[in-house]
């Protein structure tokens, strides 16, 4: 079992970890010195996001209108940096017709979303409640 | 890639990684939950898969 690390000095350090954790998938773990947790959280879910948007997904605007989007949009945006890389690029646009297009929606939202559970797991170990 | 299966086990296999990293620490029980989340995500799709088969659809 890992070390357990000195929890950061709230706020200020706990936001910055998870800020950065948010941006970078597995950069919060790396940071408390859990770099094997760190490199796994990292490869997995770039992979799931990049194949999500190799596969031909849609990576969803925030519309108010639709709520459904709008709520895959914020998920889309919970893995951070490579959503705003592909952003950038001009991929995610979706192609409805693809064979893969839906499993291609499911994985960009759920990278989203596991590194958002990845973000609460670096939370809980920053402020010590979780060994 | 067009396998329906393949973009299961490759769905499946990361999700469970993932899950099995978060909640434990120990390489053997990480190992050990990983393979337990993807054979029950595995094996539930293939099984509905076949229940679902003879239903109008």
């Amino acid at each position: 079992m890992p070390a357990r690390p000195d929890p950061l000095s709230p706020p200020v350090s706990v936001y910055a970890l998870c800020a950065v954790g948010w941006l970078i998938p597995g950069a919060a773990h790396l940071w408390l010195g859990r770099r094997d947790k760190g490199i796994i959280f990292l490869v997995v879910l770039v992979l799931l996001f990049a194949a999500g948007v190799y596969l031909e997904g849609r990576i969803f605007p925030f519309q108010v209108s639709e709520p459904l989007v709008a709520l895959a949009a914020l998920a889309n945006v919970g893995i951070g940096l490579p959503y705003f890389v592909a952003w950038a690029a001009g991929a995610g646009a979706g192609n409805v017709v693809a064979v893969s297009y839906e499993y291609a929606n499911t994985y960009l939202i759920v990278a989203g979303l596991l590194n958002a559970l990845v973000v609460l797991d670096a939370y809980d170990i920053a402020i010590g409640r979780k060994p | 890639m067009t396998s329906h299966l393949l973009l299961l086990v490759f769905f499946a296999v990361c999700v469970a990684i993932v899950m099995a990293v978060l909640q434990k620490d120990d390489r053997p029980g990480q190992i050990r939950l990983a393979l337990y989340i993807a054979g029950g995500f595995i094996g539930s799709a293939l099984v509905l898969g076949w229940v679902l088969y003879p239903l109008p659809l």
